[in-house]
């Protein structure tokens, strides 16, 4: 599996040079890659209908306190996934190359949805909790690339941070959740925490683990409060919704809880928090896609719902909960898929989406139509379709409820009543009734973008019809894995007359209702209020908290950071003093007993010579190049204490120093206005107790270090171990290149970035300079 | 800065303060010196020469970006990190090779390509910082 996901990785990195030799044949060659994954994934499932597990391992980073392995483990549920991402994954290659065909970012679309693809397939098939969390991350920073591909829009751009900060913060909270399972537990590995479900529960810290594995989850599926990022999202090209936001990434939150029940779940808290939040969503959101009249926001507030209903299933955690939640997943995402790519393709050749300006292109897109109808119908819940089953099985699971069956029941209903309406608004409304004049000549959109669709839909009625072919292999295994232990059940579209199918008739009258006054009821007042407050405040409130936080930034960068220089340096030594004084003192007291008797007569005339001409000079010095010169004086000086000592490396090292920093401070210097005496006799006292106050601190600090014994343990070790393990003599740079070279680097790298830091900052500031005096 | 006494120096003495980096460098391992040290002399060269004959004049001489210079040092740390890795031993692994040529003993390891690593990001640093500087004045008024 990690060859799979390495493979994905490395074809998204080549892709710009397969697309430079292929041309417009690339996405159907790259589409191969998904192919072989699924093919790869399939392999497995006789295995996996058997009831077997597959676990592989990679070591990554070992530590004593954890590990991090590249660990994978496939069990129904991740089996599940990783066939609806790579198998629609597939499609949305080859529809990503018909629908972005001739952009000049087709390159870029490639790289990035392939990288998305592979990071995926890394969360629902990763075994580690540390490498679930950067797989994770993964599809966060990619699907920011994806969401903001028009670059140069701004709302797209919009869009895509908004996401990434929603789902990003939402990933800090899960890592943390994530960490302290990890202690809770002693076990790092998902599979092994499966078996660990009581010692979590009972742990002091279930509920802090529980709130941030559900933040992360929330945020990432777009649960109410946080379902505004969604739509937002749509924005970006159709081929990225279709895959995105209806068939993977979004339901990453939903795999994540799905994989943790066994773990977090069968408690009161979660049930009420992920039933009721769940519950929340799906009621806001199906209302909500009622209010839109573009094809994608419609689509997408439905997907919301979806996800909302997922959640609740999760929430109620019981068998038929399980069974409806591995049937409602693979439904909604054949037509979810489907709808969103027939939408792109409407998009795309007829110009519009919004269904107003939309009709009768059924006999125009025949193909399309069918594949739209086919898929909607499942959406509605519709028989002999695979969604009828999957909603019948919501409704059973609903009416099974340990807590308020008659609330989950009646507001599952209402809300499928919206659905029922916004599907028969996708599809009726873009292809039947009178034709209408469109903004491009509509006509049939080309193979690549309709075998997928194509194919969903029909693979829709085929699970529908026969269902046998699907519920052992796969939708068993699959809640099983939900559910923590062996389930056994099998599907079928007909149980006889009860309440679910009454309850799906009532559901199905009303959405045709629905429909039918659609029209006045989305122009109604309290649809627009509706609109108003779930839809337009939390993005408001979004927008609010990041401009707040804005706001914050550059209020506490104009204090701290006003420009003058010696401001900052007060701040600096002002904290220092006082932070460090106060541990200090109230930690260790003042230590005072130096042993001055090895100090040669020369050392003190020298130390003593050194200070008070330096501080006569600083003091009464005129000019800014005398004050630099005396400071670097005391590096020379100090350098010649060094030499005294033995240390020949670490004087060559500070005479260097001091050189090119007395030159660079010196270059600097030469560019800066003449010093002006400008401080009052105040503020000339204020520096100077601050001054005395630093100084008084840093001699008080040394007397205490020097007070406490030597231990030449470590010199020693390095003394000896020197030249044999290391073939040198110079201890210094022995540590420098060999012992510790891991921290040598990193301050080497420190060094270089500073460098082009500083290099770019001046070329800058330059460059701005340049062009504002031209405009002036 | 127009000196001839400083121009006439500066020539003289730059080869010289090159090789006594490289002089510096190599003799690291056993005796002061080494990649930092080497570095900061190597640097000190090329800073006396931007002095003496302006920016301009000591690009030529260097003949390659102080930025590239920086990379080129990366690269090298992170090569000298790679190579025990080939042999299934943790990064920055220090590995030896102990060459006999003549009556001299040559000791090639991945701890010295790490010191080039070294010297060059040093020298990369203060040329790039002192070219931004020198160039043009930081403030016009």
């Amino acid at each position: 599996m990690l060859i799979v996901i390495g493979l994905i990785f490395l074809v998204a990195l080549l892709s710009p040079g397969i697309h430079r030799i292929l041309q417009e044949k690339t996405g159907w060659f790259l589409a191969l890659l998904p192919l072989g994954s699924f093919i790869y994934l399939l392999s497995w499932l006789p295995e996996i209908a058997a009831g077997g597990t597959v676990a592989q391992s990679t070591t990554w980073v070992s530590m004593e306190f954890f590990e991090v392995n590249l660990a994978f483990y496939l069990d129904g549920l991740s089996l599940m996934f990783g066939l609806i991402i790579t198998g629609i994954g597939t499609f949305i290659v080859l529809y990503g190359s018909g629908y972005l065909g001739g952009d000049a970012y087709l390159p870029r679309f490639y790289i990035a949805i392939l990288l998305f693809m592979g990071s995926m397939l890394g969360v629902v098939l990763a075994d580690n909790l540390i490498s679930i969390f950067v797989f994770w991350e993964l599809t966060s920073f990619t699907s920011y690339l994806l969401i903001g591909f028009s670059h140069e829009q701004e709302n797209s751009r919009k869009a895509a941070l908004q996401a990434l900060l929603v789902t990003g913060i939402g990933g800090l909270a899960l890592l943390g959740g994530m960490v302290l399972m990890g202690y809770a537990s002693g076990h790092w590995e998902v599979s092994a925490l499966l078996n660990e479900g009581d010692i979590i529960r009972e742990h002091p810290h279930y509920l802090a683990i529980l709130l941030l594995v559900l933040a992360g989850a929330f945020t990432k599926s777009a649960q109410f409060p946080f379902h505004f990022w969604l739509p937002g999202a749509m924005a970006a090209p159709t081929p990225v919704s279709a895959y995105l936001h209806s068939a993977t990434m979004v339901k990453a939150g939903v795999y994540l809880l799905a994989r943790m029940h066994p773990v977090l779940g069968f408690t009161e808290t979660w049930m009420i928090l992920v039933g009721g939040f769940g519950l929340a969503t799906l009621l806001i959101s199906a209302w909500l896609s009622l209010s839109f009249t573009d094809l994608k926001q419609i689509l997408a507030y439905s997907t919301v719902m979806a996800l909302g209903t997922m959640m609740m299933l999760i929430g109620l955690g019981t068998e038929i909960a399980m069974q409806g939640l591995a049937v409602y997943i693979l439904s909604h995402a054949m037509y979810k898929g489907a709808l969103f790519m027939v939408a792109g393709a409407i998009d795309h050749e007829a110009g519009t989406r919004d269904v107003r300006r939309l009709g009768g292109l059924r006999g125009l897109m025949p193909i399309s139509a069918v594949a739209a109808g086919l898929a909607a119908l499942s959406m509605a819940g519709i028989p002999p379709l695979f969604g009828f089953i999957a909603k019948e099985l919501v409704y059973e699971a609903a009416l099974e409820s340990a807590l308020a069956p008659i609330l989950f029941i009646s507001l599952a209903v209402l809300a499928n009543m919206a659905i029922v309406a916004a599907s028969a608004i996708v599809v009726l409304r873009p292809f039947f009734g009178k034709a209408v004049e469109t903004p491009k000549k509509a006509h049939e959109a080309p193979l690549s973008m309709w075998a997928g669709p194509l194919t969903l839909a029909v693979l829709s009625v085929l699970f529908g019809v026969l269902p046998f072919l699907v519920d052992k292999s796969l939708m068993l295994p699959a809640a099983s894995g939900v559910w923590g232990e062996p389930l056994d059940f099998y599907l079928s579209l007909w149980h006889g007359i009860n309440l679910p199918l009454i309850l799906s008739i009532a559901t199905l009258a009303g959405g045709l209702l629905i429909y039918k006054v659609w029209d006045p009821l989305r122009e109604s007042a309290p649809m627009k209020t509706y609109q108003a407050g779930f839809a337009h405040v939390p993005v408001k409130a979004y927008e609010g908290l990041v401009n707040g936080m804005l706001g914050l930034a550059g209020w506490q960068t104009r204090v701290l950071q006003n420009g003058l220089i010696s401001n900052y340096l007060l701040t600096i030594i002002i904290t220092a003093v006082v932070a460090i004084g106060y541990t200090f003192l109230s930690r260790s007291g003042i230590i005072f007993n130096p042993d001055f008797s090895d100090v040669h007569v020369y050392e003190w005339t020298l130390s003593l010579a050194v200070l008070v001409s330096l501080g006569i000079m600083l003091t009464f010095g005129k000019s800014r190049l005398t004050m630099i010169v005396a400071a670097g004086i005391v590096g020379f000086s100090l350098a010649l204490i060094y030499l005294i000592h033995g240390a020949a490396d670490l004087a060559m090292t500070q005479v260097l120093v001091e050189t090119l920093t007395v030159i660079l401070v010196v270059l600097v210097l030469i560019h800066v206005p003449k010093l002006r005496e400008i401080r009052s006799t105040a503020s000339r006292f204020r520096d100077g107790i601050i001054a005395a106050s630093a100084g008084v601190l840093m001699t008080l600090l040394i007397f205490a270090a020097t007070a406490a014994p030597f231990d030449d343990f470590i010199s020693k070790f390095y003394a000896d171990a020197s030249y044999p393990l290391a073939h040198g003599r110079n201890i210094v740079n022995v540590i420098l290149v060999d012992f510790r070279a891991l921290d040598t680097m990193g301050e080497v790298v420190v060094v270089a970035i500073a460098g082009i830091a500083v290099y770019a900052l001046v070329k800058m500031t330059r460059a701005g300079t340049s062009t504002a005096n031209k405009e002036s | 800065m127009k000196s001839l006494i400083l121009n006439t120096a500066t020539r003289l003495m730059i080869g010289v303060l090159v090789l006594f980096s490289l002089f510096l460098f190599f003799r690291g391992h056993d005796e002061p010196g080494g990649g930092f040290i080497g570095g900061l002399v190597g640097a000190g060269a090329f800073t006396l020469y931007a002095i003496a004959f302006g920016t301009e004049a000591t690009r030529k001489v260097l003949k390659i970006h102080p930025i590239t210079l920086i990379a080129y040092g990366l690269v090298a740390l992170v090569i000298s990190g790679l190579i025990p890795m080939f042999v299934g031993e943790p990064f920055l692994t220090g590995k030896w090779l102990f060459l006999e040529i003549g009556n001299t003993e040559w000791k090639l390891s991945s701890p010295l390509i790490f010191d080039i690593g070294v010297y060059l990001c040093v020298v990369g640093f203060i040329v790039a910082v002192i070219f931004a500087l020198e160039e043009e004045p930081l403030i016009n008024t």
